[in-house]
């Protein structure tokens, strides 16, 4: 579909430069859904990835985060192939995609529990502290098929808060939030990168996040 | 923030204990199989024959293949939800080897789905009229065949977990990997039936049970990656 090659428009060049795809190519079902895309993405950056419904916003993120075989190109991490450096790449990343990762039939403690200590040992209290900041105080211990969509997908971005994972790539993480809860993740992401992490979002909406980059696909 | 990073044998314990209480929560995935599997070894003395003569010559026969069936039944819960919720990708995502993360999985799915089969064989086999002598066999030889067919049957899950509708399909794949086991099940019971020493093909199914352990995973972990791809 997109012919021209999109690029990011980043303000800092000299910065260390954690993630660099260079001449990108994904087709599905004979389709080119990007060809020749080129991004940097430096340390302290919120990258905001744009396109229409059906560009291949999920799949380039399934595609950086090695979830995704079906392209061309090159992705490096810190100069080096990701293959190469596989396990501290992952321990580097969090991705948060449309399902969300949580366990319907667990409690919002349970299913972080699990799902922090795939990558760092986190500590119950870390865990509380985390779901009050988004919002969840009070509803720790209720199974998660009783939360609704937003409070589910929360329950997912309290992960942020406990991470300390440098590289962030969430797909839609705003779409069930209500407006406070978009604000308050506009605070995190800002807070990853004035930490020096990066992150980065597909979403719709148009962020209120300083030094924001922007990449178009489509 | 610690920060600090978990070793893998955390990760496999946070990952058996998490499958654990998932099933804990979801009693139907653990009931429904077992059940089936009693009631299906009770049909066969109601409609061959409750003479105990005809039912020892089957009884070891019945109870395998009511394992192996019972078994495809749990078997899909193994990675279907967490493909749906999205866990699945978590876990693939996780630094640590994906071996053993898998095995975690395998070892909790025997624990709920295989682990009460073995242990309530004795009294179906007792119903069957098999042989007292012949108990230990059977039991032994269900210990180490239930995590095989878990082991296996994860590939085959693992493969077919993307697909919308799967209908047999995990039957045609498990059931045929599955006949070795039987037929070594079955012969050990026999042959201790016969007053003749079951430890050749017990020994056999311990060869078979390793190399399950050391590649299955191995090959569940490379279809999982295929599946979310």
């Amino acid at each position: 579909m997109s012919s021209a090659a999109p690029t990011a428009s980043s303000n800092s060049d000299t910065d260390t430069i954690m993630l660099a795809a260079r001449g990108l190519f994904c087709a599905r079902d004979d389709r080119v859904l990007f060809k020749n895309l080129n991004f940097d993405l430096p340390e302290g950056q919120v990258l905001q990835v744009q396109g229409s419904n059906g560009s291949g916003k999920t799949t380039l993120m399934r595609i950086l985060c090695g979830l995704n075989d079906g392209y061309e190109g090159s992705i490096k991490w810190y100069g080096q192939e990701i293959e190469d450096q596989a396990a501290n790449f992952f321990s580097s990343l969090l991705y948060i995609g449309h399902r969300v990762g949580v366990a319907k039939v667990l409690t919002p403690v349970e299913n972080l529990r699990w799902s922090c200590s795939l990558k760092q040992a986190v500590s119950d209290e870390e865990i509380m502290a985390a779901l009050k900041e988004v919002g969840l105080r009070g509803f720790e211990e209720s199974p998660c098929y009783t939360l609704s969509a937003g409070q589910q997908q929360r329950v997912s971005l309290a992960r942020l808060i406990i991470s300390p994972a440098s590289l962030w790539v969430l797909d839609e993480p705003f779409t069930t939030l209500d407006r406070k809860g978009v604000e308050r993740l506009e605070q995190i992401l800002q807070r990853q990168a004035q930490a020096g992490g990066s992150v980065m979002v597909t979403t719709h909406h148009s962020l209120n996040i300083p030094e924001l980059a922007m990449l178009s696909l489509g | 923030m610690t920060g600090k990073q978990t070793t893998t044998s955390a990760a496999f314990l946070a990952t058996l204990k998490r499958d654990l209480l998932i099933a804990f929560k979801k009693k139907n995935d653990i009931v429904n199989p077992f059940m089936f599997f009693i009631i299906v070894v009770s049909l066969f003395p109601i409609g061959i024959s409750p003479e105990s003569d005809r039912l020892t010559e089957i009884a070891a026969g019945v109870i395998w293949i009511s394992v192996l069936l019972a078994s495809m039944l749990s078997m899909d819960n193994l990675y279907r939800s967490d493909f749906e919720d999205g866990s699945l990708e978590q876990l693939l995502l996780s630094p640590h080897p994906l071996f053993f993360l898998v095995l975690a999985k395998n070892i909790s799915h025997w624990l709920v789905s295989g682990l009460p089969v073995v242990l309530v064989s004795p009294l179906l086999a007792y119903m069957l009229a098999l042989p007292e002598e012949a108990y230990g066999t059977l039991f032994l030889s269900l210990l180490l065949g239930t995590p095989i067919m878990s082991l296996v049957g994860s590939i085959a899950v693992a493969l077919t977990v993307g697909l919308g509708s799967r209908g047999l399909i995990l039957a045609v794949i498990t059931l045929p990997m599955s006949v070795p086991v039987l037929i070594f099940g079955t012969l050990a019971v026999q042959s201790t039936l016969n007053s003749q020493s079951p430890l050749g093909y017990l020994s056999l199914m311990l060869v078979m049970l390793s190399v399950s352990v050391s590649l299955a995973p191995l090959a569940s972990a490379a279809a999982l990656r295929i599946s979310v791809n």
